[in-house]
């Protein structure tokens, strides 16, 4: 079942989702990227049902950019955070979107922010967080092993014990995983972890 | 647990995937799908939007249909506005679109969209719960999890038309074997660059005995099985 998590590093913020696409028993898809760029140093990651995610996702998305060439200026990630809040809270009470968010952004003076967002328009700013079956595992992992100002190669030390403690004690735990950073240099895709590959 | 090596750096096998890749691209997307036979009348689970774009069918039949129907209107109005077709990725959102915003309301449509565009072979899978997936292979409907199998079993990358053909074959008649909602004829259609061809329409029922050819018996041999009274 569907799993995303993140941190925050010294100087960079990590979130890791996995990467199947199941309706039922199936699972359509091992490779599916449920971790949207939002913008040069913004990233999305998602869970919840597929087709709002698809829409919600894409739908900020358009929004935070419309605003960057509307006002020349970009969108804190705190602002970013709220926007996301705020349109799940109006649709919340009409036509709710089931997704849960985690957002992670870099500003140049404020350094690495993470934000949970949940399908309710719960708002938290987080320095780490997890979504689904594997926060279980994730969570405790976490509280556990993180200390603030975590270098690159230790938070990916850590993310990859998240993994592994989620591949090796959920019953239904995803194969593959995505994970991607923010820094200074933008938001880009940092790895995959696959044990099994879409032929 | 060993976790594969880091994907940040280009290895020899990344390039040879990434080739792998390229060539499954210029492979054409081959299609498939059963048709049922509805009260002696032939019901065409595959339905053709365009000469370069089908569209499979499964759930609601008349939804199916519908929303295929009014898919074909949409592309071909883009054709005329735009004066070049449509890409597959373009139509398949137009289509989870709609569903999008009937979510809810009762449709029932499972489908994939397969075509030829600018890009080359194209194939979608959409749902009537919003889902789309861009994807190699899929499989929908009731009996979707036993032809996952068989298609799983014996996919590669290179394979010709006529061995993507015969697979496709294979999972849909076994498929129809095993799941009691499916049946009929199995169609398989191939979308090339210059559009879609059927290749084949056969009757399960007939692929059967293909498959499994009777082998007759000596009267002798059926006595000797006989349970002694």
């Amino acid at each position: 079942m569907e799993c995303v998590f993140g941190l925050v590093g010294d100087g960079f913020a990590v979130i890791v989702a996995d990467t199947s696409a199941v309706h039922s028993i199936l699972v359509h898809k091992s490779n599916e990227d449920k971790i949207m760029i939002l913008d040069s140093h913004k990233l999305l990651g998602v869970s919840g049902e597929a087709g709002d995610r698809a829409q919600f996702t894409e739908y900020i998305q358009k929004n935070v950019h419309l605003y960057q060439f509307r006002n020349g200026i970009a969108l804190t990630t705190a602002a970013a955070a709220n926007f996301t809040r705020g349109e799940l809270a109006t649709a919340l009470r009409k036509n709710p979107y089931f997704v849960n968010i985690l957002l992670a952004g870099y500003e140049k003076d404020i350094g690495p922010s993470l934000y949970y967002i949940d399908y309710i328009a719960t708002l938290h700013k987080i320095d780490k967080g997890a979504f689904g079956y594997g926060s279980y595992f994730a969570l405790s992992l976490m509280d556990r092993h993180y200390h603030s100002g975590m270098s690159l190669a230790e938070a990916i030390d850590l993310v990859d014990k998240c993994i592994t403690e989620i591949r090796s004690r959920l019953v239904v735990a995803p194969p593959n995983f995505l994970i991607k950073i923010v820094d200074k240099d933008g938001a880009k895709e940092f790895a995959w972890r696959e044990s099994i590959s879409q032929a | 647990m060993e976790f594969p090596k880091d994907k940040t750096k280009i290895s020899k096998e990344d390039i040879i995937a990434s080739l792998f890749d390229f060539m499954e691209y210029l492979f054409n997307v081959v299609l498939f799908l059963m048709s049922k036979l509805l009260a002696s009348q032939t019901v065409k689970k595959i339905i053709e939007i365009n000469p370069y774009m089908i569209g499979t069918m499964a759930g609601g039949a008349a939804d199916c249909q519908f929303w295929h129907r009014n898919l074909g209107i949409k592309c071909r109005l883009h054709e005329l506005a735009n004066k070049r077709r449509i890409s597959v990725t373009g139509a398949s959102k137009l289509l989870a679109n709609i569903l999008y915003s009937y979510r809810g309301m009762g449709l029932s449509v499972g489908t994939m969209i397969a075509g030829w565009d600018e890009t080359g072979p194209g194939l979608y899978y959409v749902d009537s719960e919003g889902g789309r997936l861009k994807g190699k292979r899929f499989s929908v409907g009731s009996g979707s999890p036993y032809a996952y199998a068989v298609l799983d079993s014996g996919y590669r990358f290179d394979l010709s038309i006529e061995e993507a053909a015969e697979l496709a074959r294979r999972a849909i008649y076994h498929a129809t074997f095993r799941d009691g909602a499916s049946g009929g004829v199995a169609s398989v259609y191939y979308v090339g660059p210059d559009g879609w061809k059927k290749l084949s329409g056969d009757d399960v029922g007939e692929l059967h005995y293909k498959y499994h050819p009777v082998v007759t018996s000596s009267v002798e041999q059926e006595m000797a099985e006989a349970p002694v009274a």
